[in-house]
């Protein structure tokens, strides 16, 4: 049971042994698992059909039933429908990698122009209380703990915004315990002292905490769904709150509700079947387009990378040119969309995407904890806490802003007023 | 005799209006240079900047700034983001942009119906891009814009005059200058907008993507002032068929 997924379990000799018989009980038994798609105390319902819609568009898509013909019609066309979107993620479309970029560098043009935004992750705490097997930050893997304190954080902040930065993307580990939502709120407050625009990536809140985190000063929210495909979610996140499927899947949305600008959203590429979990993000964003037609939507495309204590794991079968394939069909199927690629890819590719579809790149990025000014300034690195993955583009703002402009491209550090 | 385009008090000679969607110091320079631009818009969201290289850098002196709204959502929104531009030191003018739909980014009249009576009263001079609607225009001239700014087509799309008989409804039925904004793709569709009375005519996308900047930026320099020339000059008959009669058909009226 559960044998495929056998390369993210990694025992730790520091564990208890009743933890250690709990964490193989949880990775063997899916008896011990709670049901996904129960919500706990506390976690708000939405009524909204999205999350049907999106399963039953993603469980009727036949990636292979797509021919040449279905992808050639699908460029030839103005306009790219649901179906046509379907043909560019398949199979079928793989030999018509050069073509979609075509393509999707035009729609990138004629909605972006020759712009590529520039922010950076800022990782303030790596608590966290669930047990998602392939994530450095899980319960289970035994890291350095850290949550930075006000200080710290406004030290941190300083440190990045002397960079030249003026975008961030504030993180933590997802435990409400250690991070609660008042002390998001807080960083966030102090973020806008030093940043122009304020995003953050953290565990799904209900619609009035998003409403209090927007007032504190944040305006765009992203949540990855890691799979779209609920059988394999059930297998990966195996404790905590990230548990609950649904409660998750409506983060966004309650996001908007809460007044936010903008939301992000993503599968975690190399979890599970990419062209069904690749379809269904784009899908998502597509239907809540659909209902909030005011919103700022993007996409991240993150796929697997190691982590601390589990070098092994990997994308499996998305490569560097599956990625393209799918930007491309995203720039295609939604033009006005951001698209974001983050330091897990390489700088070729980045240098590469940034041409083509993506419309946001970050760069000085450390998803540790309290380690910008080490790496900034080369100084010894002191009580840190450990990173969520391994990065492979470690460009500092300074380099990435000459890169991009030799690329063609006009950096831009913010296009955003807090309103 | 010198034909003057007056705006808001404000008199021009270029009916070149460079906009904002696609900046860069070499599009600035050409739209000054090559296209004669006296009007750059700038989104102050844009500006809102510490970038060393800031949009505001660009802008050479003498060349009038029109602040844009874009980023509102709604009225408020949009009067919050004027009297920004207006504490940064852009002037009095401000080009009302409101969209509720980020895929098309088409304008909300009524939002911007709002706004302009609001920023009106403030002392701005105000212009409103809009979706050409005769009853929206109405109101608009009524709140006391400076100008209507109708779109052509969907913003950035280059499709050319698509509203064109609701455009020259505005131009026909409204006292201020129409201004052609968003859409227009080609030199020749600027042309035709100009032929038709459009007042001005903003344009961005065009140029910004074209093969050679400063070459496009002349080209709608040029389309612009032919379109004007041939309005002033009012355009000839175009005939059906065959051709005209010599002698009067009601010759024998008296």
């Amino acid at each position: 049971m559960n044998e495929e997924n056998q390369i993210y379990f990694i025992d730790s000799d520091q564990l208890p042994p009743a933890a250690l018989e709990r964490k193989h009980r949880l990775e063997n038994d899916p008896s011990s698992r709670t049901d996904i798609m129960a919500y706990l105390p506390g976690q708000q319902v939405l009524e909204s059909d999205i999350k049907d819609r999106v399963i039953a568009a993603m469980d009727a898509y036949q990636p292979e039933a797509y021919t040449d013909a279905d992808v050639r019609r699908a460029l030839a066309s103005d306009r790219c429908t649901v179906t046509d979107f379907q043909a560019l993620l398949s199979p079928a479309a793989a030999p018509y990698l050069e073509k979609m970029a075509r393509r999707a560098e035009l729609e990138t043009q004629r909605h972006f122009g020759n712009t590529v935004y520039l922010f950076t992750p800022l990782y303030i705490a790596n608590y966290c209380q669930n047990y998602c097997v392939y994530c450095g930050f899980n319960c289970y893997n035994n890291i350095a703990r850290r949550k930075l304190n006000p200080a710290e954080i406004e030290h941190e902040m300083k440190v990045i915004a002397d960079s030249g930065m003026e975008e961030v993307l504030i993180l933590t580990g997802e435990s409400r315990l250690q991070s609660d939502v008042p002390y998001i709120g807080d960083a966030i407050k102090t973020a806008r002292k030093y940043f122009r625009n304020i995003g953050v990536e953290i565990y799904p809140l209900n619609v009035d905490e998003y409403k209090f985190l927007h007032e504190c000063g944040c305006d765009y929210v992203t949540v990855f769904q890691e799979t779209y495909d609920r059988v394999k979610y059930e297998q990966l996140h195996l404790l905590g709150h990230k548990r609950v499927w649904p409660y998750r899947f409506d983060a966004q949305e309650r996001a908007l509700m809460g007044g936010m600008r903008g939301a992000g959203f993503s599968a975690l590429l190399g979890l599970s079947d990419w062209h069904r979990d690749a379809f269904a993000s784009a899908y998502h964003v597509y239907l809540i387009n659909r209902k909030y037609p005011h919103a700022e939507l993007s996409l991240s495309c993150p796929r697997l990378r190691p982590i601390v204590n589990n070098g092994r794991i990997n994308p499996r079968d998305v490569g560097e040119r599956e990625l393209c394939q799918i930007l491309c069909a995203y720039r295609i199927f939604l033009p006005f969309v951001g698209i974001t690629v983050s330091s897990r890819e390489s700088a070729t590719f980045r240098n590469g995407i940034a041409k083509i579809c993506a419309t946001k790149i970050s760069a000085g990025v450390s998803t540790g904890i309290g380690d910008h000014e080490a790496k900034y300034t080369g100084t010894e690195e002191k009580d840190t806490g450990d990173e969520q993955f391994e990065i492979q583009d470690g460009r500092s703002i300074k380099t990435m802003y000459r890169d991009m402009q030799n690329g063609g491209l006009q950096p831009v550090l913010n296009d955003y007023l807090y309103l | 005799m010198q034909d003057v385009f007056k705006l808001g008090g404000h008199e021009f000679h270029s009916r070149f209006i460079l906009g904002s969607g696609k900046y860069d110091l070499k599009l600035i320079k050409a739209a000054v240079e090559q296209g004669g631009a006296e009007i750059i818009t700038l989104a102050v969201r844009r500006a809102n900047t510490k970038q060393s290289e800031s949009v505001l850098d660009y802008i050479p002196k003498g060349v009038t700034l029109l602040p844009n709204t874009s980023g509102a959502r709604t009225a408020d929104e949009a009067a919050r983001i004027a009297r920004l531009a207006r504490a940064m030191g852009c002037g009095d003018f401000v080009k009302i942009e409101i969209m509720r739909d980020s895929k098309y980014l088409l304008p909300d009249n009524e939002e911007t119906i709002k706004a302009t009576e609001m920023l009106v009263k403030e002392g701005f001079i105000v212009l409103p891009y809009m979706y050409p609607d005769l009853y929206a225009a109405r109101r608009l001239q009524e709140a006391g814009a400076a100008a209507v700014m109708p779109l052509a087509a969907p913003i950035g799309s280059n499709r050319g005059l698509e509203t064109r008989a609701f455009i020259q409804i505005l131009i026909d039925e409204i006292d201020l200058p129409i201004i052609v904004d968003a859409g227009i793709g080609k030199p020749s569709q600027a042309c035709e907008a100009m032929e038709m009375g459009s007042a001005a005519i903003m344009a961005n996308t065009a140029i910004a993507t074209a093969g050679d900047v400063p070459a496009m930026a002349a080209a709608f320099k040029n389309a612009i002032e032919a379109g004007r020339t041939a309005y002033l000059a009012g355009l000839g008959r175009t005939l059906p068929r065959g051709a005209s009669a010599s002698d009067p058909l009601t010759g024998f009226l008296h």
